[in-house]
């Protein structure tokens, strides 16, 4: 990939993630923190892709350390933020701010 | 032509994520951003499947990821609310640790023909994804209770740190030279060391704050990650929750009253702290369930502030039970919630909400404040830093500047507290000593359940 198209990928964003989240309730800072985790699990991706590459004993041992917590980070971050929103479903009656 | 339809599938897993994050930021899109970012993360991992080249290691990527399946899966289901914060910080960081591990691999493989470039992203990874993992390792021992939740300053810590931080930059420029495996090694062991000494001076109400740093630190090591691994989908997921992250670490610094800036460098500026004046007895008056029952039951208005401790004792139900009984007798009950009362903000509203406590019934911190000079009884369940009025009224202290919930400005106060033992931050709460402050000592629910039986029998 050349370096301009990079930057402009990073410089992007960098702007969409400042506007997406710039007005959150207090209320949503933990699930939301959780969800984004959850997210930057999917470093799982890069995790494959190197164990797939891996040719020596010690790169494939990493590797597959790497697939293992990355898969938990992944799986796990969303689990634990859908059970944190679960509890923000509408009830009766009640009014969502 | 292949190629570009896997480019346009990352693209959509990318978009998934932006969406993902917008639906987060708003209570009634939440869990269905949650399930667009969980989808994201699907069709990502299925995706890089159709681009595996060699075969033969395919079993160990599937065994692992089903190892990891059965670790993470029921460790985020049977997880307590109580428990949720710690388990979110140890997910950021075993996040840093395979980020940082990705980069380690990579750097095996080929640093004898990285350009500069690669070889400083890839250095960058490793850095902050050691000090990622480590960091959240003590924020997790911390948060668990595993070790002291106040701050940790040793004389010369300062010293130590930034000697620390110069060394690891100086490691840094001798692996991008070297391109070295032992360069590397080092570089990962005194990037570990640094996140710990990082995140020990930071103590209380701050912990979450460097959580919520520490996820957008990890977000940027998968950005450059992405960079190493020509993966676009990982630099826009990585640069995404590195943006979100640091516009939500500064949210929540502001929500408590913090600079992001002290916090961050906490670790250079902290001091150590006198030790507080212990062994002073001092009189309190404490009361019975009967009294606490009493002073309810008489009451026009009563505000509620619940904190970690209702989180502990699992009393959300028996909360809201007492609170329906109070409501039955004509008496006004708000729930006045901190932004950061429990370990995190928002801990008390999921908390609350898994009680079905009306929506309406929980009143942010502006709106319940002014109300407290109308306010016969507040009763404290479980908190203590977040209605401490030593945050306004002590320069130094830990707290100092945190808005706090003012329960002295209502007529009676009732403290539901296990001990006399000072809360997360370590201060010791003048409120405690006030002549119009009652306590009632035990787990909260059951106190509160005494509490429940006293006012039917009234």
């Amino acid at each position: 990939m050349d370096a301009i198209a990079v930057i402009s990928i990073f410089v992007l964003a960098v702007f969409v993630g400042f506007e997406v989240v710039s007005k959150v309730s207090s209320t949503l800072h933990t699930p939301l923190m959780s969800g984004a985790n959850a997210i930057h699990g999917v470093i799982l991706v890069g995790a494959i892709i190197v164990a797939d590459a891996a040719n020596t004993n010690l790169e494939l041992g990493l590797s597959v350390a790497a697939i293992i917590l990355s898969t938990i980070n992944v799986v796990g971050g969303f689990v634990v933020t859908d059970r944190m929103l679960e509890m923000f479903k509408p009830k009766k009656g009640g009014e969502q701010k | 032509m292949k190629d570009l339809i896997f480019s346009l599938i990352g693209l959509t897993a990318g978009v998934l994520f932006i969406l993902a994050l917008k639906g987060l930021s708003h209570p009634k899109t939440a869990r269905r951003g949650n399930l667009l970012g969980a989808l994201g993360a699907t069709v990502a991992i299925i995706l890089v499947f159709f681009e595996l080249e060699k075969i033969e290691n395919l079993g160990w990527i599937i065994g692992s990821i089903a190892f990891g399946l059965a670790v993470g899966v029921p460790a985020a289901r049977k997880v307590q609310m109580t428990n949720m914060p710690q388990l979110v910080a140890l997910f950021n960081g075993v996040g840093g640790g395979a980020a940082a591990l990705v980069a380690i691999v990579e750097y095996l493989k080929h640093s004898e023909d990285m350009t500069v470039a690669f070889l400083i992203f890839t250095v960058f990874t490793v850095i902050v994804g050691c000090v990622s993992f480590s960091g959240s390792i003590v924020t997790f021992l911390k948060l668990q209770e595993l070790m002291t939740t106040r701050p940790v300053v040793f004389p010369g810590g300062r010293f130590v740190i930034a000697a620390t931080l110069a060394s690891v930059l100086g490691v840094s420029v001798w692996v991008v030279q070297d391109t070295g495996t032992n360069p590397l090694l080092i570089l990962a062991g005194l990037s570990l060391l640094f996140g710990i000494l990082f995140v020990l001076p930071v103590g209380g109400a701050d912990v979450p704050i460097v959580i919520s740093l520490l996820n957008a630190f990890t977000g940027l090591t998968v950005a450059a990650s992405g960079y190493v691994l020509d993966s676009t989908l990982l630099i826009i997921a990585g640069t995404l929750v590195g943006a979100s992250g640091t516009i939500l670490t500064r949210l929540m610094a502001e929500a408590m009253g913090r600079s992001l800036f002290g916090t961050l460098f906490g670790a250079f500026t902290a001091k150590p702290q006198a030790a507080a004046a212990a062994d002073e007895e001092r009189p309190v008056k404490s009361g019975s369930p009967e009294d606490v029952a009493i002073l309810l039951n008489y009451a026009r208005r009563v505000v509620i502030v619940p904190g970690f401790g209702l989180a502990v004792a699992q009393a959300q139900h028996t909360v809201r039970e007492m609170a329906d009984l109070l409501i039955s007798k004509g008496i006004d009950v708000a729930y006045g919630i901190h932004p950061v009362a429990g370990r995190m903000p928002g801990h008390m509203n999921v908390l609350l909400a898994e009680a079905n406590v009306p929506y309406e019934q929980l009143a942010e911190m502006d709106e319940v404040n002014p109300t407290f000079g109308q306010t016969d009884v507040a009763i404290v369940i479980g908190a203590n830093d977040v209605v401490n009025p030593a945050a306004e009224t002590t320069p130094g202290c830990p707290i100092y500047g945190m808005p706090i919930l003012k329960v002295s400005d209502s007529a009676n106060i009732i403290f539901l507290k296990r001990s006399m033992r000072p809360g997360f931050a370590g201060i010791e709460n003048e409120l405690l000593y006030d002549p119009k402050t009652t306590l009632l000592f035990g787990d909260a629910k059951a106190s509160l359940t005494k509490v429940v039986s006293a006012l039917k029998g009234l």
